[in-house]
C-alpha cells in the first residue's frame, strides 16, 4: 500500500511537468503566424494539447492510484482538495479547448492550474485517515462535483483575464491597468509563498512557540517560517529562532497571519522586481502573447464557460452538499461559513447570467465579472478554509 | 385591452413590438432601430405596458431583472457579513452572547453583537429580502414566459424582410435561388437536427426551442425551494430535538408523543490506532496525535403498546435494533435518529467502605448510585450506614456550615453520612467526597473511605423529523432540469427568404453564437445563399 502511494506521488509531480511542458508548446504556438485562434491548431498547439492530456491522465493516475492506497477518494483534506481543483481546471480547460480551439487557452489556463498544484503541495500532503464527519460516499461525489463546477468556472476568469490583458489600453496608467495590476500582484503574491515555504523547508527551518489559545489553554504552535507576527503570550522554545515583532491577541491565529504577511512582502519584493528590471507592468508584458486572439470569441468561452460550469457547482456545492449536510450533520443546512461562501458564489454567478442577459454586460465588464467570480472562489478556497474555520475546517 | 393589427392581417396584443407572426415592427422605435432586440421575440409583456394602477407599479417594480439583480446582490453582500464572526448558535453555549462577542472579539465584536449580525440569517430583514427574491421570481417569470410563449408558437416561416435585415447575422443578394438548392439546405439543415419549416418561397429552420423554457423552469424550481423552506414553521411539518441519553437508559424519544422509547445500550469512541490501521495512515496520525475513527452508539427502539390507553404504564416492544453513527442515522418511520455529541465518563455510582479509622478494618462496602440513591445502606452485623445528604455539583459549605450543589449534575458528588456501628449506635457523621473525607461535626472512629468511582458515557442524538424534505428535493430537481435545460442548450433559428429578385438569409440565437455561425457555414456550404455576417463584431 505504501507504494502505491509512492507511485501516485510520482504520477502527480511527472503531472506537474507535462502540464508545464505544454505551457511552452502553447506559448510556441502563437508565436506561429498564420492561424488565428478558433479556426484550427497548428503543429505546436496539437502537441500542446497532446501533452496537456498526457499530464492530465497521469494525474487522474496519481488521483485513483492515492485513492486505491487511502482506501478513500483523496479529497479529504487542503493538499488533496487543492491538487483535484488544479485538476479540474485542467480538465476543463480540454473541454474549452475541444469546442474552441484556442490555443492561448492553456498558455494561460496550464500555468494557473500549476501554481495551484504547486500552492496544494504546500500543505502537508501524507495520507490522512477520515475522521466519523467525512466517513461517506458523499464526500467524495460533493466534493468533486463542486471542484468540477469550480474547475470549470476557472476558465472563465481565464479567458476574462486574457480579453482584459489584451484590451485594456496600456500607453496609459488608468484604472483599469491598475486593478489589473492588482490582480497580477496577487498572483505574483501566491508564487512568492510558494518560494519562500519551499525555501525555508528546504533549509529546514522550524521555530516552536507555546502560548495561551482562544479558550485559554495553554498550546502549542509550530512555525515553518520565521515569525513576525507571534501567538497570544507566546514563548519561543526552539533556541536561536526569531523572536516575533509582534503579539496577537488569541481569537487570531498568528502562524497563518505569518504566513500570509510573508507572502505579502515576497509578493511585493518580487513583482517590484519585475517592475524595475523590464521596466513594464505585468499585464503589458503579457500583452503580446494576446494579440492574435479574437475578442469575441474570448467572450464567448467566459460565457460558455460559465453556462456549462454553473450547473455543476450549483450541483456539487449546494444539492449534494445539501444532502450530505442532511445524512451526516442532521440538517440540509446550516449557515456554516463554508455553505455561505458557496451560496456567495452560486448567487454571484448568477448575477453575472443575469447582467448578461438583460443589461447586456458583454466584453470588458463580463471580463471582470468573471475575476471577481474566481476571486470569491479563492477566497473560499483559502480564507474562509484557513481564516474562518466552520464545520468544514480541513487541514 | 387594446389591439395592434399588423399589416399582414394579424391582430397582436397592445403592447407588441414585433408582430407576433411575420415579425415587422410595430413601435416607432422599432422602426428606427438597426437591429431588433430579440430577447423576447419583441412580444407584449405587460411590465412594458400598463404603468397607471398601484398593480402595474408593483408588478413593473419586480419584473424588472434590474431590481431582481439587486436583490441577489444585496442578498449575497448580507450573507458575507455574517461569516466574519461565528453566528450565534456557533458560540458556546454556556456563555451568554450578549458577552461573549465583546470577550473574544473586543470593541468590533460588541459592535456586530448590537447590530444584531450574530443571528443575522434569521433577521426580518434577511428573510424580507430572500421573499422579496420569491415574489421578483414569480413575477418577473410570469411577465416573459406568456408573450414568449405566444410569439414562438405563432412566428411565421416567411417572416417580413425588414425584419430578416435587422438580424445580428444577416446577408441579402439580388437573384433567385434554384430548388435543388432549397433541397440542398434543407437536407444539410435536418441532417444537423434542425426542424425545417418551407412556405412561399421562404424557409425556417429551427433547433432546441426548449431551452427558452429552462430560466422559467428553474425558477419554478427555486420558488418551490423557497415554499419548501417556508413550510418548516407550519406546525407538524419539522421535528428537531436533541436526547442526551445515559449508557444503558431508556428514554422516551421527544416529538413522538411517548410512541416510541429508545435505549442506549452502549456508547463507542474509537480512535486510529497506528500500527493497527492501514500503514498509510501512520505519518498522519503521529503527526496529528488522536484521530477519531467511530463514534456510535448501540440503540435499541421500542413501540409503547399502551400510548393510546390513558393512564396506563408503558409497554414496551421492540421495534428495531441499530448502531447509530455519524453519517448513519436510524430510520423509522418519519424520523430519523442521528449521533450528534457525546460526553465520556460520567459518574454513575461511587464505592465507600465503613472503615475504622485506626486499625483500617472494612465492615463493608457501599454503593452510591448517583441518579437513585438510598437512605439508608444496611451493611449487616449492627452495620449501617444513613444518607444524611447528597450534593450532586458541591460547591463548599456556607457560613452555617451547610454543604451546598451548585447545580443538579453530579459533577462534583458529596455525601453526608451518618455511620451506625455497634461501637457508635448513636452514628458518626462523616462527609465524604472522591479521594477525601472530612468529619464536619467533630473527631470519628470510623469513616467512610472513597473506593472506587463507576462511570459510564452519556450520547446525545438527535431526533429528527422533516416532511419538507420531499417539497424542497422536488425543487432541486425542478431548478436542476430548468438550468440544464437552458445552459446546456441553444435555440437557434436560420432564415431564408427569395421575394422579389432578391434573397435574404438571417440567423439567430439566445447564446453561443459561434455555434450557430459554424452551424451556418456548414449548411449553406454548395448553394448560393448569402453568408450571413455578423453585424455586431468587435
Ligand atoms: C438566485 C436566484 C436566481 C437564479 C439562480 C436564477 C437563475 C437563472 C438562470 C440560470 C437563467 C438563465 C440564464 C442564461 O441562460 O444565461 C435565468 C434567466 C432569467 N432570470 Fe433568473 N435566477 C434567479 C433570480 C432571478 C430573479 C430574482 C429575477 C427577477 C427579476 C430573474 C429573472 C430572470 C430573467 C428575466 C431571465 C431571462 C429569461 C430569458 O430571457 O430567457 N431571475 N435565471
Amino acid at each position: 500500500m505504501a507504494n502505491l502511494a509512492g507511485v501516485s506521488s510520482t504520477l502527480l509531480e511527472a503531472a506537474f511537468f507535462l502540464y508545464l511542458a505544454a505551457t511552452f508548446l502553447f506559448g510556441g504556438s502563437i508565436r506561429q503566424k498564420g492561424l488565428r485562434d478558433g479556426e484550427g491548431l497548428n503543429r505546436w498547439g496539437r502537441l500542446g494539447i497532446l501533452v496537456t492530456i498526457i499530464g492530465f491522465a497521469a494525474q487522474l493516475g496519481y488521483f485513483f492510484t492515492r485513492w486505491a492506497a487511502a482506501g478513500h477518494a483523496p479529497v479529504s483534506n487542503l493538499f488533496e482538495f487543492t491538487t483535484f481543483f488544479g485538476m479540474m481546471i485542467v480538465g476543463a480547460f480540454i473541454l474549452l479547448f475541444f469546442i474552441y480551439k484556442t490555443a492561448v487557452l492553456g498558455l494561460f489556463a496550464l500555468p494557473v492550474a500549476l501554481i495551484i498544484i504547486a500552492y496544494a503541495s504546500m500543505f502537508p500532503s501524507e495520507i490522512s485517515p477520515l475522521i466519523p464527519a467525512l466517513q461517506s460516499h458523499w464526500l467524495a461525489i460533493h466534493v468533486t462535483t463542486a471542484a468540477a463546477g469550480q474547475g470549470i468556472l476557472a476558465i472563465s476568469f481565464i479567458a476574462g483575464m486574457i480579453y482584459l490583458v489584451k484590451n485594456i489600453d496600456q500607453t496609459k496608467s488608468t484604472k483599469k491597468t491598475r486593478w489589473l495590476e492588482a490582480v497580477m500582484f496577487f498572483i505574483v503574491s501566491v508564487v512568492a509563498f510558494i518560494l519562500l515555504t519551499t525555501g525555508f523547508t528546504l533549509s529546514g527551518y522550524k521555530s516552536e512557540f507555546e502560548y495561551v489559545n482562544k479558550e485559554d489553554q495553554a498550546a502549542s504552535q509550530e512555525f515553518g517560517l520565521p515569525a513576525l507576527v507571534g501567538p497570544n503570550e507566546g514563548t519561543l522554545l526552539t533556541e536561536g529562532k526569531m523572536e516575533p515583532l509582534a503579539e496577537m491577541p488569541a481569537f487570531i491565529n498568528a502562524k497563518k497571519l505569518n504566513t500570509v504577511i510573508w507572502s505579502l512582502v515576497g509578493g511585493i519584493v518580487l513583482y517590484m522586481l519585475i517592475r524595475l528590471i523590464t521596466r513594464r507592468r505585468v499585464a503589458a508584458l503579457l500583452q503580446p502573447l494576446v494579440r492574435n486572439v479574437s475578442s469575441d470569441l474570448l467572450d464567448e468561452i467566459g460565457y460558455r464557460s460559465v453556462l456549462i460550469g454553473f450547473p455543476v457547482f450549483a450541483l456539487g456545492a449546494l444539492i449534494f452538499a445539501m444532502i450530505w449536510a442532511q445524512i451526516a450533520w442532521t440538517r440540509f443546512w446550516g449557515w456554516d461559513p463554508k455553505e455561505v461562501w458557496a451560496l456567495i458564489t452560486f448567487l454571484f454567478y448568477a448575477a453575472f447570467l443575469h447582467l448578461r442577459l438583460s443589461k447586456g454586460w458583454h466584453g470588458e465588464k463580463s471580463a471582470w465579472l468573471a475575476v471577481v467570480g474566481f476571486g470569491i472562489i479563492m477566497f473560499n478556497l483559502v480564507a474562509v478554509n484557513l481564516v474562518i474555520a466552520g464545520l468544514h475546517s480541513y487541514a | 385591452m387594446g389591439k395592434v393589427k399588423c399589416e399582414c392581417g394579424r391582430v397582436n396584443p397592445n403592447g407588441t413590438i414585433l408582430c407576433e407572426s411575420c415579425g415587422r415592427a410595430l413601435t416607432e422605435k422599432a422602426k428606427q432601430d438597426k437591429l431588433v432586440d430579440m430577447r423576447y421575440e419583441g412580444s407584449a409583456r405587460r411590465s412594458q405596458t400598463y404603468n397607471k394602477t398601484l398593480i402595474d407599479k408593483v408588478w413593473n417594480f419586480f419584473s424588472s431583472v434590474k431590481v431582481g439583480i439587486w436583490i441577489i446582490v444585496l442578498l449575497l453582500v448580507a450573507a458575507s457579513f455574517g461569516t466574519i464572526l461565528p453566528q450565534e448558535f456557533y458560540i458556546p453555549s454556556n456563555v451568554p452572547p450578549e458577552t461573549y462577542y465583546e470577550d473574544v472579539y473586543g470593541t468590533f465584536g460588541k459592535l456586530y453583537y448590537l447590530i444584531g449580525f450574530h443571528d443575522l440569517y434569521n433577521s426580518l430583514w434577511f428573510s424580507a429580502l430572500v421573499a422579496a427574491l420569491g415574489v421578483s421570481l414569480v413575477i418577473a417569470s410570469l411577465d416573459r414566459v406568456v408573450p414568449l410563449y405566444r410569439a414562438l408558437k405563432n412566428q411565421r416561416v416567411d417572416r417580413h424582410e425588414t425584419f430578416m435585415k435587422k438580424q445580428r447575422l444577416f446577408a441579402e443578394r439580388e437573384g433567385t435561388l434554384q430548388r435543388a438548392e432549397w433541397q440542398r439546405v434543407k437536407e444539410a439543415l435536418e441532417k444537423k437536427k434542425y426542424k425545417v419549416r418551407m412556405e412561399n418561397g421562404a424557409l425556417l429552420a429551427e433547433k432546441n426551442r426548449f431551452t427558452r423554457w429552462g430560466p422559467y423552469v428553474n425558477h419554478v424550481g427555486l420558488i418551490i425551494f423557497l415554499l419548501g423552506a417556508l413550510l418548516r414553521s407550519v406546525p407538524g411539518m419539522y421535528i428537531d430535538e436533541l436526547l442526551w441519553i445515559r449508557e444503558g437508559e431508556t428514554l422516551q424519544v421527544p416529538g413522538t408523543n411517548g410512541e416510541y422509547y429508545v435505549k442506549n445500550n452502549g456508547f463507542t469512541l474509537e480512535n486510529y490506532q497506528a500500527g493497527e490501521d492501514p500503514e498509510v495512515f501512520n505519518e498522519a496520525i503521529n503527526r496529528v496525535g488522536t484521530v477519531a475513527k467511530n463514534y456510535q452508539t448501540d440503540a435499541v427502539l421500542y413501540k409503547n403498546e399502551n400510548n393510546e390507553l390513558p393512564g396506563a404504564s408503558p409497554k414496551l416492544e421492540e421495534v428495531q435494533r441499530d448502531a447509530i453513527q455519524v453519517n448513519q442515522p436510524m430510520k423509522f418511520g418519519q424520523f430519523a435518529v442521528y449521533q450528534t455529541s457525546f460526553r465520556q465518563d460520567e459518574m454513575k455510582a461511587m464505592h465507600f467502605a465503613l472503615t475504622n479509622k485506626e486499625t483500617g478494618e472494612e465492615f463493608g462496602e457501599i454503593v452510591v448510585d448517583l441518579f437513585d440513591q438510598q437512605a439508608s445502606y444496611d451493611l449487616g452485623g449492627g452495620y449501617k450506614v444513613e444518607l444524611l445528604g447528597y450534593y450532586p455539583d458541591f460547591d463548599g459549605f456556607t457560613q452555617e456550615g451547610e454543604p451546598t450543589s451548585k447545580s443538579p449534575l453530579p459533577n462534583n458528588p458529596a455525601f453526608l453520612f451518618n455511620m451506625i456501628t455497634p461501637q457508635t449506635p448513636e452514628g458518626e457523621v462523616s462527609f465524604a467526597q472522591i479521594r477525601n473525607t472530612m468529619e464536619p461535626l467533630g473527631e470519628t472512629t470510623f469513616k467512610m473511605a472513597f473506593k472506587s468511582l463507576d462511570t459510564r458515557d452519556v450520547s446525545a442524538l438527535t431526533i429528527r423529523k422533516d416532511l419538507t424534505l420531499p417539497v424542497l428535493a422536488a425543487g432541486g430537481l425542478i431548478f436542476m432540469i430548468g438550468v440544464i435545460q437552458g445552459s446546456y442548450w441553444n435555440h437557434r433559428r436560420l432564415w431564408v427568404r427569395e421575394k422579389n429578385g432578391q434573397v435574404y438569409a438571417a440567423g439567430h440565437t439566445n447564446k453561443n453564437w459561434h455555434g450557430l455561425k459554424r452551424d451556418i457555414e456548414a449548411v449553406l456550404e454548395g448553394t448560393t445563399i448569402p453568408r450571413p455576417e455578423d453585424r455586431q463584431k468587435e
